[in-house]
């Protein structure tokens, strides 16, 4: 069975998180400290709220580093809304810093009819991607955010949703990924994206092993 | 494209669903869990629980209600009814809840409203507002306008709805439940005057409570009220329509929403 670990950091919904990945078959590990990161096949970094308090209180559990050294090592790791907009290098909402790990910034959702944008959004992946296999185009998951991140890279965008303006709804780079919207709230469609993560992250570490969807 | 909600609202006392008409004469209606899976698969886009009871002693059994329901109900839910503190909001979201609404502690202290907001997000602080039609006394045919209630209905704040949802979003409310006092129950409507008045003035979604009978009400709610969500209890806990129901007659009537897919088994 895939581990996965969720850093758990006080930011966000780990039970929601945490069921999800048991129901699609994989064993979720909630982390606080990088001794607990060992083992794991696969890392998730939620999150809600605002960037620099999330920065702050991933330093306090002395998490920066280790999430820095998983994603250099190209290990599977999936950002979810604030945990996506964590990897770039800093925060237009409170101007904080963050990981630094994709170029550019998160930016205020412009044009929006309504913020923060809440609901059910419609998500256009680019193309065929592993992370959206079996879900078709088009397909609706929850969104609850105000910012959205602003690639210096286009092609890490591999879907993209729209309210006001397009932004990205999921980024890609190898084994690291990222959505804005929460899988975990997203019905069955979203345990279908956490199940082909999760494949995804078996197919990197344990080859052999298959994964129900 | 962003859908128009369909929120079930399951007021809960003691862990169970209860219904009253204008906040009284209450009766079970059933097991939050139970009724929340059958909402989230008729095509739900939230569920809602408020705790009308609110009693302190209360609080094991909601946060153990809302522990269940997340490892559940795998769509966002939102827990209100006696949330008094920072500390409290944060033992509802441990628990699982996606939002946290605030009512009547937040009338009494708004800045309850900008700490939580500071601590956990605009996006997870709903701020609901129980408002009451009051004409213009000595003259039937002005505007008239709306007062905010505390305490489920029961006192009267003299606050003007309107300007305390401004306010409420001003300090960092990331969504409004706009309840209309005079009709939750009744199924004559959602007051969509009310609405309106109350969605023009701020950017954070809106969500229409009170009065709902029938499709008609929630597509007026949306396309009148400007409302960004509709919410409902007893017509859906009554099954007078179901979820989908409600959803397809919103379709029909051209506006967004989710529709479950047809699923192979």
């Amino acid at each position: 069975m895939i581990r996965v670990a969720v850093a758990d950091y006080g930011a966000g919904n780990l039970v929601s998180i945490a069921r999800a990945l048991e129901v699609v078959g994989a064993e979720p590990v909630l982390v606080r400290d990088a001794e607990a990161l060992r083992g794991a096949d696969a890392l998730i970094v939620p999150g809600v709220g605002a960037a620099g308090p999330a920065m702050d209180r991933l330093r306090r559990r002395a998490l920066v580093e280790p999430i820095r050294a998983w994603i250099a090592a190209g290990r599977p790791y999936l950002g979810i809304c604030l945990g996506l907009q964590l990897l770039f290098d800093a925060s237009d909402e409170d101007g904080a810093a963050t990981l630094g790990i994709l170029g550019g910034r998160t930016i205020k959702l412009a044009g929006a009819p309504t913020l923060p944008h809440i609901g059910w959004n419609t998500v256009e992946p680019r193309g065929a991607q592993p992370l959206f296999d079996g879900i078709a185009p088009g397909t609706a998951f929850y969104f609850v955010h105000s910012y959205v991140a602003a690639p210096d890279d286009e092609g890490v965008v591999i879907a993209e949703a729209e309210h006001g303006n397009r932004f990205p709804a999921a980024i890609a780079r190898g084994n690291l990924l990222g959505v804005q919207f929460h899988p975990e709230r997203s019905g069955s469609d979203g345990l279908r994206l956490l199940a082909n993560f999760s494949a995804i992250a078996a197919g990197t570490s344990r080859p052999a092993e298959a994964v129900p969807a | 494209m962003l859908s128009r909600r369909v929120i079930p609202c399951l007021d809960v006392a003691a862990g169970r669903v209860v219904k009253g008409t204008r906040f009284v004469d209450l009766t079970d209606e059933g097991d939050p869990v139970e009724l929340a899976s059958r909402y989230a698969a008729e095509g739900a886009d939230e569920i809602v629980y408020l705790d009308i009871t609110a009693a302190p002693e209360g609080r094991g059994t909601l946060l153990e209600l809302v522990q269940r329901t997340a490892r559940t109900v795998f769509i966002p839910l939102t827990v209100g009814g006696g949330v008094r503190s920072v500390r409290e909001m944060r033992d509802v979201l441990r628990a699982g809840a996606d939002k946290v609404s605030l009512n009547s502690a937040a009338l009494g202290d708004p800045t309850l409203i900008n700490r939580c907001a500071a601590r956990f997000g605009r996006q997870a602080v709903v701020v609901a507002i129980d408002a009451a039609r009051e004409d213009v006394p000595g003259d039937p045919g002005a505007a008239g306008r709306w007062i905010a209630y505390a305490r489920g209905g029961r006192d009267r704040t003299g606050l003007d709805a309107v300007a305390w949802a401004q306010r409420a979003v001003e300090l960092g409310a990331g969504e409004l439940l706009v309840t209309s006092i005079d009709r939750d129950g009744t199924g004559s409507g959602y007051d969509t005057e009310l609405l309106r008045a109350i969605s023009q003035g701020v950017p954070v979604p809106v969500i229409a409570s009170g009065g709902a009978a029938g499709p008609d009400d929630f597509v007026r709610a949306i396309r009148d009220g400007g409302a960004d969500a509709v919410l409902a209890a007893s017509i859906f806990h009554r099954r007078i329509y179901s979820i989908g129901a409600i959803k397809a007659a919103m379709a029909e009537a051209g506006l967004p929403v989710r529709m479950m897919a047809e699923r192979a088994a």
